[in-house]
Protein backbone atom coordinates (compact mmCIF):
# COMPACT_ATOMS: atom_id res chain seq x y z
CA UNK A 1 0.00 0.00 0.00
CA UNK A 2 3.00 2.29 0.60
CA UNK A 3 1.07 4.41 3.04
CA UNK A 4 2.66 7.36 4.77
CA UNK A 5 2.39 7.88 8.49
CA UNK A 6 4.35 10.22 10.80
CA UNK A 7 7.99 9.18 11.23
CA UNK A 8 8.12 10.17 14.90
CA UNK A 9 6.14 7.08 15.92
CA UNK A 10 8.11 4.18 17.33
CA UNK A 11 6.31 0.88 17.06
CA UNK A 12 6.73 -1.67 19.83
CA UNK A 13 5.34 -5.03 18.80
CA UNK A 14 3.56 -7.27 21.25
CA UNK A 15 1.94 -10.63 20.53
CA UNK A 16 -1.44 -9.29 21.70
CA UNK A 17 -2.43 -5.99 23.34
CA UNK A 18 -3.29 -8.11 26.37
CA UNK A 19 0.50 -8.25 26.90
CA UNK A 20 0.64 -4.47 27.43
CA UNK A 21 1.28 -3.95 31.11
CA UNK A 22 0.32 -0.78 32.96
CA UNK A 23 4.02 -0.21 33.67
CA UNK A 24 4.85 -0.21 29.92
CA UNK A 25 2.54 2.78 29.50
CA UNK A 26 3.70 4.61 32.63
CA UNK A 27 7.41 3.96 31.96
CA UNK A 28 7.12 5.40 28.46
CA UNK A 29 5.74 8.67 29.80
CA UNK A 30 8.13 8.62 32.78
CA UNK A 31 11.06 8.31 30.36
CA UNK A 32 9.87 11.27 28.33
CA UNK A 33 7.62 9.97 25.54
CA UNK A 34 5.13 12.68 24.56
CA UNK A 35 2.36 10.15 24.14
CA UNK A 36 1.65 6.43 23.93
CA UNK A 37 -1.15 4.71 22.10
CA UNK A 38 -2.10 1.10 22.01
CA UNK A 39 -3.48 -0.30 18.76
CA UNK A 40 -5.46 -3.45 19.35
CA UNK A 41 -7.74 -5.66 17.32
CA UNK A 42 -11.39 -4.74 16.98
CA UNK A 43 -13.38 -5.37 20.12
CA UNK A 44 -14.94 -8.81 19.90
CA UNK A 45 -12.24 -10.03 17.50
CA UNK A 46 -9.46 -10.87 19.94
CA UNK A 47 -7.85 -14.21 19.12
CA UNK A 48 -7.30 -14.61 22.87
CA UNK A 49 -10.88 -13.50 23.56
CA UNK A 50 -10.27 -10.54 25.84
CA UNK A 51 -6.70 -9.28 25.33
CA UNK A 52 -7.83 -5.98 23.82
CA UNK A 53 -10.38 -5.44 26.62
CA UNK A 54 -7.64 -5.94 29.19
CA UNK A 55 -5.48 -3.45 27.29
CA UNK A 56 -8.31 -0.92 27.27
CA UNK A 57 -8.71 -1.27 31.04
CA UNK A 58 -4.98 -0.69 31.51
CA UNK A 59 -5.05 2.32 29.21
CA UNK A 60 -7.91 3.74 31.28
CA UNK A 61 -5.95 3.07 34.47
CA UNK A 62 -2.82 4.72 33.06
CA UNK A 63 -4.86 7.78 32.04
CA UNK A 64 -6.32 8.07 35.54
CA UNK A 65 -2.89 7.69 37.19
CA UNK A 66 -1.34 10.34 34.95
CA UNK A 67 -4.12 12.79 35.83
CA UNK A 68 -3.43 12.06 39.51
CA UNK A 69 0.25 12.81 38.98
CA UNK A 70 -0.51 16.12 37.25
CA UNK A 71 -0.01 15.13 33.60
CA UNK A 72 -2.63 14.97 30.85
CA UNK A 73 -4.24 11.50 30.89
CA UNK A 74 -5.01 12.00 27.22
CA UNK A 75 -1.35 11.40 26.42
CA UNK A 76 -2.31 7.72 26.51
CA UNK A 77 -4.96 6.41 24.16
CA UNK A 78 -6.33 3.16 22.78
CA UNK A 79 -7.32 2.55 19.17
CA UNK A 80 -8.85 -0.54 17.60
CA UNK A 81 -8.63 -1.82 14.04
CA UNK A 82 -8.36 -5.09 12.18
CA UNK A 83 -5.03 -6.26 10.80
CA UNK A 84 -6.34 -5.67 7.26
CA UNK A 85 -6.90 -1.95 7.84
CA UNK A 86 -3.59 -0.39 6.83
CA UNK A 87 -5.14 2.97 5.87
CA UNK A 88 -6.88 3.18 9.26
CA UNK A 89 -3.55 2.47 11.00
CA UNK A 90 -1.97 5.38 9.13
CA UNK A 91 -4.99 7.59 9.88
CA UNK A 92 -4.77 6.81 13.63
CA UNK A 93 -1.03 7.53 13.58
CA UNK A 94 -1.70 10.94 12.07
CA UNK A 95 -4.55 11.62 14.48
CA UNK A 96 -2.46 10.72 17.53
CA UNK A 97 0.50 12.79 16.33
CA UNK A 98 -1.68 15.86 15.77
CA UNK A 99 -3.37 15.33 19.12
CA UNK A 100 -0.03 15.12 20.96
CA UNK A 101 1.34 18.13 19.09
CA UNK A 102 -1.67 20.08 20.33
CA UNK A 103 -0.93 18.97 23.92
CA UNK A 104 2.73 19.98 23.60
CA UNK A 105 5.85 18.13 24.73
CA UNK A 106 6.01 15.93 27.81
CA UNK A 107 6.95 18.28 30.68
CA UNK A 108 9.09 15.52 32.24
CA UNK A 109 11.66 15.77 29.43
CA UNK B 1 -6.18 -13.06 53.36
CA UNK B 2 -5.70 -9.53 54.66
CA UNK B 3 -7.09 -7.08 52.13
CA UNK B 4 -5.73 -3.57 51.79
CA UNK B 5 -6.40 -0.61 49.55
CA UNK B 6 -3.81 1.85 48.37
CA UNK B 7 -4.08 5.25 49.99
CA UNK B 8 -5.05 8.19 47.76
CA UNK B 9 -2.00 9.33 45.80
CA UNK B 10 -2.05 12.86 47.21
CA UNK B 11 -2.01 11.52 50.77
CA UNK B 12 1.07 9.39 50.02
CA UNK B 13 2.74 12.30 48.24
CA UNK B 14 2.06 14.54 51.19
CA UNK B 15 3.51 11.98 53.66
CA UNK B 16 6.73 11.93 51.61
CA UNK B 17 7.03 15.63 50.86
CA UNK B 18 10.03 16.25 53.12
CA UNK B 19 12.10 13.25 51.99
CA UNK B 20 14.47 13.06 49.04
CA UNK B 21 15.36 9.38 49.07
CA UNK B 22 12.69 6.86 49.95
CA UNK B 23 12.71 3.07 49.93
CA UNK B 24 9.33 1.66 48.94
CA UNK B 25 8.97 -1.76 50.59
CA UNK B 26 6.35 -4.07 49.12
CA UNK B 27 5.04 -7.25 50.70
CA UNK B 28 4.78 -10.44 48.68
CA UNK B 29 1.96 -12.14 50.58
CA UNK B 30 -1.60 -10.90 51.30
CA UNK B 31 -1.31 -7.39 49.83
CA UNK B 32 0.37 -8.78 46.70
CA UNK B 33 -2.50 -11.22 46.18
CA UNK B 34 -5.10 -8.48 46.62
CA UNK B 35 -3.19 -6.24 44.17
CA UNK B 36 -2.50 -3.46 46.67
CA UNK B 37 1.15 -3.69 47.70
CA UNK B 38 3.14 -6.32 45.83
CA UNK B 39 6.10 -5.88 43.50
CA UNK B 40 3.99 -4.48 40.68
CA UNK B 41 2.15 -1.98 42.85
CA UNK B 42 5.52 -0.81 44.21
CA UNK B 43 6.70 -0.17 40.65
CA UNK B 44 3.52 1.72 39.70
CA UNK B 45 3.57 3.90 42.82
CA UNK B 46 7.27 4.66 42.40
CA UNK B 47 6.71 5.71 38.78
CA UNK B 48 3.86 7.98 39.87
CA UNK B 49 5.85 9.55 42.70
CA UNK B 50 8.87 10.03 40.47
CA UNK B 51 6.79 11.85 37.84
CA UNK B 52 4.79 13.94 40.32
CA UNK B 53 7.87 15.14 42.20
CA UNK B 54 9.71 15.97 38.96
CA UNK B 55 6.75 18.09 37.90
CA UNK B 56 6.98 19.93 41.22
CA UNK B 57 10.73 20.51 40.80
CA UNK B 58 11.36 18.56 43.97
CA UNK B 59 12.68 15.22 42.70
CA UNK B 60 12.65 12.15 44.89
CA UNK B 61 14.79 9.05 44.47
CA UNK B 62 12.58 6.02 44.96
CA UNK B 63 14.09 2.65 45.80
CA UNK B 64 12.09 -0.55 45.45
CA UNK B 65 12.18 -3.90 47.17
CA UNK B 66 9.48 -6.46 47.85
CA UNK B 67 10.03 -8.94 50.65
CA UNK B 68 8.15 -12.21 51.00
CA UNK B 69 6.39 -11.04 54.19
CA UNK B 70 6.88 -7.89 56.24
CA UNK B 71 5.27 -9.54 59.28
CA UNK B 72 8.11 -12.04 59.52
CA UNK B 73 11.54 -11.15 60.97
CA UNK B 74 13.46 -13.51 58.75
CA UNK B 75 12.33 -11.68 55.61
CA UNK B 76 13.03 -8.21 57.02
CA UNK B 77 16.69 -9.08 57.42
CA UNK B 78 17.15 -8.48 53.71
CA UNK B 79 16.50 -4.78 54.34
CA UNK B 80 19.14 -4.28 57.05
CA UNK B 81 21.90 -3.38 54.62
CA UNK B 82 19.65 -1.06 52.58
CA UNK B 83 17.74 1.20 54.95
CA UNK B 84 20.67 3.39 55.97
CA UNK B 85 20.88 4.76 52.46
CA UNK B 86 17.35 6.21 52.67
CA UNK B 87 15.70 9.14 54.47
CA UNK B 88 12.43 7.26 55.00
CA UNK B 89 10.70 3.96 54.33
CA UNK B 90 7.34 3.67 52.60
CA UNK B 91 5.57 0.41 53.30
CA UNK B 92 2.90 -1.15 51.13
CA UNK B 93 2.26 -3.97 53.61
CA UNK B 94 -0.74 -4.31 55.92
CA UNK B 95 -0.80 -2.48 59.24
CA UNK B 96 0.99 -5.38 60.94
CA UNK B 97 3.82 -5.35 58.41
CA UNK B 98 4.20 -1.57 58.59
CA UNK B 99 4.50 -1.71 62.39
CA UNK B 100 6.98 -4.57 62.29
CA UNK B 101 9.11 -2.59 59.86
CA UNK B 102 8.91 0.51 62.08
CA UNK B 103 9.85 -1.62 65.10
CA UNK B 104 12.94 -2.97 63.35
CA UNK B 105 14.14 0.47 62.20
CA UNK B 106 13.00 2.82 65.00
CA UNK B 107 15.33 5.60 63.84
CA UNK B 108 13.69 5.79 60.38
CA UNK B 109 10.34 7.32 59.55
CA UNK B 110 8.17 4.44 58.29
CA UNK B 111 5.13 5.64 56.36
CA UNK B 112 2.07 3.71 55.17
CA UNK B 113 1.07 3.58 51.52
CA UNK B 114 -2.04 1.43 52.01
CA UNK B 115 -5.08 1.33 54.26
CA UNK B 116 -5.55 -2.16 55.71
CA UNK B 117 -9.20 -2.91 55.24
CA UNK B 118 -10.34 -6.40 56.24
CA UNK B 119 -9.83 -10.16 56.24
CA UNK B 120 -11.62 -11.34 53.16
CA UNK B 121 -12.06 -13.60 50.18
CA UNK B 122 -11.23 -13.27 46.52
CA UNK B 123 -14.47 -13.07 44.52
CA UNK B 124 -12.75 -12.28 41.23
CA UNK B 125 -9.62 -10.50 39.98
CA UNK B 126 -9.47 -7.26 41.95
CA UNK B 127 -12.75 -7.96 43.78
CA UNK B 128 -12.63 -8.82 47.48
CA UNK B 129 -15.24 -9.15 50.19
CA UNK B 130 -14.95 -9.14 53.95
CA UNK B 131 -15.66 -12.39 55.77
CA UNK B 132 -13.91 -12.29 59.16
CA UNK B 133 -13.43 -9.73 61.95
CA UNK B 134 -10.97 -11.94 63.89
CA UNK B 135 -13.19 -11.77 66.99
CA UNK B 136 -11.29 -14.63 68.70
CA UNK B 137 -14.45 -16.61 69.44
CA UNK B 138 -15.56 -18.31 66.25
CA UNK B 139 -19.18 -19.45 66.07
CA UNK B 140 -19.16 -20.69 62.47
CA UNK B 141 -19.84 -24.23 63.71
CA UNK B 142 -23.25 -23.08 64.97
CA UNK B 143 -24.10 -20.69 62.16
CA UNK B 144 -23.79 -22.85 59.06
CA UNK B 145 -20.42 -21.34 58.13
CA UNK B 146 -21.76 -17.78 57.91
CA UNK B 147 -20.15 -15.28 60.29
CA UNK B 148 -22.75 -13.18 62.10
CA UNK B 149 -20.10 -10.85 63.52
CA UNK B 150 -18.99 -9.83 60.02
CA UNK B 151 -22.11 -10.34 57.91
CA UNK B 152 -24.74 -8.99 60.33
CA UNK B 153 -24.79 -5.19 60.46
CA UNK B 154 -25.13 -5.37 64.23
CA UNK B 155 -22.55 -8.13 64.62
CA UNK B 156 -25.01 -10.18 66.66
CA UNK B 157 -23.83 -13.50 68.07
CA UNK B 158 -27.48 -14.41 68.63
CA UNK B 159 -30.09 -13.54 66.06
CA UNK B 160 -32.00 -12.61 64.09
CA UNK B 161 -33.03 -9.28 65.58
CA UNK B 162 -36.37 -7.59 65.01
CA UNK B 163 -34.95 -5.72 62.01
CA UNK B 164 -34.81 -8.70 59.68
CA UNK B 165 -37.07 -7.97 56.72
CA UNK B 166 -37.85 -10.65 54.13
CA UNK B 167 -34.22 -11.72 53.85
CA UNK B 168 -32.74 -8.23 54.10
CA UNK B 169 -31.48 -6.03 56.89
CA UNK B 170 -33.34 -3.02 58.19
CA UNK B 171 -30.34 -0.77 57.54
CA UNK B 172 -30.55 -1.22 53.76
CA UNK B 173 -32.77 -3.27 51.48
CA UNK B 174 -29.68 -4.33 49.52
CA UNK B 175 -27.95 -5.65 52.63
CA UNK B 176 -28.79 -9.33 53.15
CA UNK B 177 -29.73 -10.34 56.69
CA UNK B 178 -26.95 -12.60 57.93
CA UNK B 179 -29.23 -14.37 60.37
CA UNK B 180 -31.77 -15.06 57.62
CA UNK B 181 -28.97 -16.64 55.55
CA UNK B 182 -27.87 -18.63 58.62
CA UNK B 183 -31.46 -19.84 59.15
CA UNK B 184 -31.82 -20.88 55.51
CA UNK B 185 -28.54 -22.76 55.49
CA UNK B 186 -29.12 -24.54 58.81
CA UNK B 187 -32.62 -25.48 57.65
CA UNK B 188 -31.21 -26.97 54.43
CA UNK B 189 -28.72 -28.96 56.52
CA UNK B 190 -31.41 -30.02 58.97
CA UNK B 191 -29.46 -28.40 61.81
CA UNK B 192 -31.92 -25.72 62.93
CA UNK B 193 -31.39 -26.70 66.58
CA UNK B 194 -27.99 -24.91 66.34
CA UNK B 195 -29.69 -21.52 66.05
CA UNK B 196 -31.21 -22.00 69.50
CA UNK B 197 -27.82 -22.20 71.20
CA UNK B 198 -27.00 -18.96 72.96
CA UNK B 199 -23.49 -17.60 72.50
CA UNK B 200 -22.25 -15.27 75.26
CA UNK B 201 -21.35 -11.78 74.05
CA UNK B 202 -17.75 -11.06 73.16
CA UNK B 203 -15.88 -8.72 75.45
CA UNK B 204 -15.04 -6.14 72.82
CA UNK B 205 -14.19 -3.41 75.29
CA UNK B 206 -10.78 -2.95 76.88
CA UNK B 207 -9.10 -5.00 74.18
CA UNK B 208 -5.37 -5.20 74.32
CA UNK B 209 -3.19 -6.59 71.51
CA UNK B 210 -3.67 -10.34 71.46
CA UNK B 211 -0.90 -12.91 71.44
CA UNK B 212 -1.10 -16.48 70.21
CA UNK B 213 1.40 -19.15 71.17
CA UNK B 214 0.60 -22.41 69.42
CA UNK B 215 0.62 -25.70 71.33
CA UNK B 216 4.10 -27.17 71.50
CA UNK B 217 5.75 -23.74 71.31
CA UNK B 218 6.68 -21.15 73.88
CA UNK B 219 7.62 -17.52 73.81
CA UNK B 220 11.43 -17.23 73.82
CA UNK B 221 12.87 -15.25 76.71
CA UNK B 222 14.97 -13.19 74.34
CA UNK B 223 14.24 -12.44 70.68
Amino acid sequence: MRLDYPANIKIIRVPCTGKVDLMYLLSAIQKGADGVYVVGCLEGSCHYKEGNFKARQRVEQARALLEEVGLEGDRVRMYNLSSGEGPTFAAYAKEMTEHIKALGPNPLK
Amino acid sequence: MIVAKRKPFNEIKSLLKDYKKVLNVGCGTCVAVCLAGGEKEVAVLNAELDMARKLEDNPVEMGAITVERQCDREYLEALDSLVNGYDALLSMACGAGIQFLAERYPEKPVLPAVDTTFIGVNQGVGWYEERCRSCSSCVLGLTGGICPVTMCAKGLYNGPCGGTNKGNCEIDKNQPCAWYMIYERLKAQNRLDCILEITPPSDWQNQIPRTVIQPGYKKPEKV
